[in-house]
């Protein structure tokens, strides 16, 4: 993964809430076996219903702007795996679903939380001034607007490092295998498995 | 030292290290992975260049995409998958199982069924490991005293490549069951049963271990159906205490310790139970003496009554937020509050899936069957084994010509029916009875109404033509 310390674009204004994984991600598209491809599907749910989504003006924004409880619904990857095929690098809502939210810092895309005030304040105006999310300050801006935000350290060094969690884990490596050589469960032979 | 349970016992043994935050990185023993949930994992390890750290440790199969109509032809060859996205997904972990070296049933052998059904069945399931599977229903190997949950794609890949997971504790629950199960019930209404008394969301955020004499009493198909629907209860796995009858059904499995080796984990296995004065965070019993054979009537499986109940009226609810949730249920499911469930008819039924394929089940299924014939408002009834040795060990009695004599489809093994991936599915607002474990809109097809059952519930439903108690079919 790469990492990321500030993403600056455009901000489609999308604003509303409870967007489930369904509108991201319909599951007829569960089929797929690359992670990749999907962003041409993403939101379908939401096309001709007159959001933000439709603006040509947000083609290929990298930033969303949503309401609150982000992306509830389903465990599935492949609303995150959509959104950033769709050129998504980071998404600003009052709030997320949980499992979306691990799903998003899994695949490293960067969900700021801020108040609704603050949401509400850059939903205004946005088409063609560019937003800045700054990991390394913690802030977004828009001209002289600028809002700080939280996010868990661990997070935030492994999205800022590049880092996924499977290189953290495999720093462990020395633990593993030690681990591994006096493992309970692997002190015994296993057979084959019957295939025939 | 402290009194610990059964699940502090399995997480203990686990830990590779401790991480400042309170999570630990926890190793992983066993690693079942199928078609829908490992492509991009495996796409991943490709892409940043990693390899499987241990592919003996997991086991591919292929089950959720797999038709269960006849996969060969007169010569054997296997026929080809129609709906192109599914033969995709079906070669990708047939080209990845092999390019990353990992052991595999591949599909077409005896051997394959749905990953919850080959795991015990081959021995890979041990008391005391942690199992993972992409897959939430993965609680269900906890029956054999292993510590086992679903994860997403991205831990798929995280375990394929370092054999464990960073996880956070989870809080103990009890669920002790005292007493006997009454004429008739069966591991399927008990766990019904447990989900309509603690909810759906009862044991968020908790490991439950079932215990108490009428857990001890089920045999090993019975458990793993309780284990199954762990999930349904909102918990991220199940839990029961290896014994004598996990021991029994273990020995000699192919994938299991042999010789000496059985002997040494068989002592250890021993010391898993929870000791006496280990305390839980939370603690539920139940009298199984009070539980009827089960059925739901709503799109919850805590949506679940007696069969000789009626649907229940939204309003005798006292939560408002479970008032109108019961209230769109029944606007889905085409029920009116007060109708006794034995009068619902039903268009379908379904014996399958992760929660209810096993021989026992079907066995169960047959009994009730007899010599009798499915009823003619039935307009298809399906039997499909949890893997091809169910399905041999199943011909070998012939319980395949019970099934098809009285009307049944004989399907080949796979998930099926459950969440209608492959062809198998109920056609907008008809009413299936299933053995299945969601109820959920949808679950079976676009518009498909769903009730839960056992086995020998389905085949009375079966034969009756609607939701029908089994007692007065088998007195
Ligand atoms: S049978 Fe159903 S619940 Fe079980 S693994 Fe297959 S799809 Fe999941």
């Amino acid at each position: 993964m790469k990492g990321v310390v500030r993403i600056t674009g455009r901000a489609c204004p999308l604003g509303l809430a409870n967007v489930d994984t369904d509108m991201i991600i319909a599951a007829d598209h569960l089929k797929t076996t690359v992670r990749t491809g999907l962003g041409a599907h993403a939101f379908a749910a939401l096309k001709g219903k007159g959001t933000a989504i439709d603006d040509v003006a947000y083609a290929g924004a990298p930033i969303l702007i949503a309401g609150a409880n982000f992306g509830c619904g389903s465990s599935r990857e492949h609303a995150v795996w959509a959104m950033m095929d769709r050129g998504i690098a980071a998404v600003i809502a009052p709030g997320y679903s949980d499992i979306f939210a691990g799903n998003a810092f899994k695949n490293g895309l960067v969900a700021v939380e801020l108040p609704q005030a603050a949401v509400d304040a850059l939903m205004v105006g946005a088409p063609d001034a560019d937003i800045t999310i700054d990991l390394e300050t913690m802030t977004v801006t828009r001209g002289n607007l600028s809002f700080d935000f939280t996010l868990d350290p661990f997070r935030r060094q492994c999205l800022m490092e590049g880092l996924d969690e499977i290189a953290i884990a495999l720093r462990e490596d020395a633990a593993i295998g030690d681990y591994e050589s006096h493992a309970p469960t692997l002190g015994w032979s296993m057979g084959r498995a019957f295939t025939g | 030292m402290t009194a610990r349970t059964l699940y502090e016992k399995i997480w203990d043994a686990h830990v590779v290290a401790r991480q400042g935050d309170g999570t630990c990185l926890i190793y992983i023993d066993r690693h079942l992975v199928h078609e829908v949930t490992s492509p991009q994992a495996f796409e991943g390890l490709r892409a940043a260049g990693r390899r499987v750290r241990r592919p003996d440790l997991t086991l591919a199969v292929a089950d959720h995409n797999v038709p269960t109509t006849r996969r060969t032809d007169a010569n054997g060859d296997r026929l080809p998958v129609a709906d192109p996205a599914s033969a995709a997904q079906l070669a990708a972990l047939d080209a990845n199982a092999r390019a990353f070296g990992v052991r595999y049933i591949p599909d077409g052998a005896v051997a394959q069924g749905i990953v919850h059904v080959v795991g015990p069945e081959q021995g890979f399931t041990l008391p005391g490991t942690t199992v993972v599977c992409g897959d939430s229903h993965t609680a269900a190997h906890g029956a054999l005293g292993a510590l086992a949950f679903g994860i997403g794609t991205s831990e798929v890949e995280h375990v394929l490549a370092t054999q464990t997971l960073r996880l956070a504790p989870s809080k103990t629950m009890e669920v002790r069951v005292d007493g006997a199960l009454g004429f008739g019930v069966s591991a399927k209404d008990l766990i019904l049963a447990i989900i309509g008394r603690i909810g759906a969301a009862g044991g968020n955020g908790h490991v439950i271990e079932y215990r108490g004499e009428a857990i001890r009493a089920l045999g090993m198909e019975g458990r793993l159906t309780i284990a199954n629907m762990s999930i349904e209860a909102g918990a991220r796995s199940g839990l029961i205490a290896p014994d004598e009858t996990t021991f029994a059904y273990l020995k000699g499995r192919p994938m299991a310790p042999a010789g000496d080796d059985w002997d040494r984990a068989v002592a250890w296995w021993r010391t898993l139970a929870t000791d006496d004065g280990a305390r839980f965070d939370k603690s539920v019993t139940i009298d199984a003496a009070t539980i009827a054979p089960t059925v739901t009537w709503g799109t919850s499986p805590e949506d679940t009554a007696p069969i000789d109940g009626v649907v229940p009226d939204p309003d005798s609810f006292a939560d408002p937020a479970k008032r109108v949730a019961a209230a769109q249920s029944l606007a889905y499911m085409g029920l009116a509050p007060g109708t006794p469930l034995r009068d619902v008819a039903i268009e379908h039924v379904f014996i399958g899936s992760c929660t209810n394929s096993r021989i026992e089940d079907l066995r169960a299924a047959a009994a009730v069957i007899g010599q009798r014939r499915v009823h003619g408002g039935i307009k298809q009834a399906l039997v499909v084994p949890g893997s091809g040795l169910v399905k041999r060990q199943a011909e070998a009695e012939g319980l395949d010509r019970i099934f098809t004599d009285a009307g049944f489809e004989w399907r080949e093994p796979g998930c099926s029916m459950c969440l209608a991936m492959n062809p198998d599915k109920v056609p907008p607002g008809e009413r299936c009875a299933s053995t299945s474990n969601r109820n959920f809109m949808g679950r079976q097809g676009p518009g498909a109404r769903t009730h839960l059952l056992s086995p020998a519930m389905a085949a009375a439903a079966a034969i009756e033509g609607r939701l029908a108690d089994v007692r007065e079919l088998i007195a």
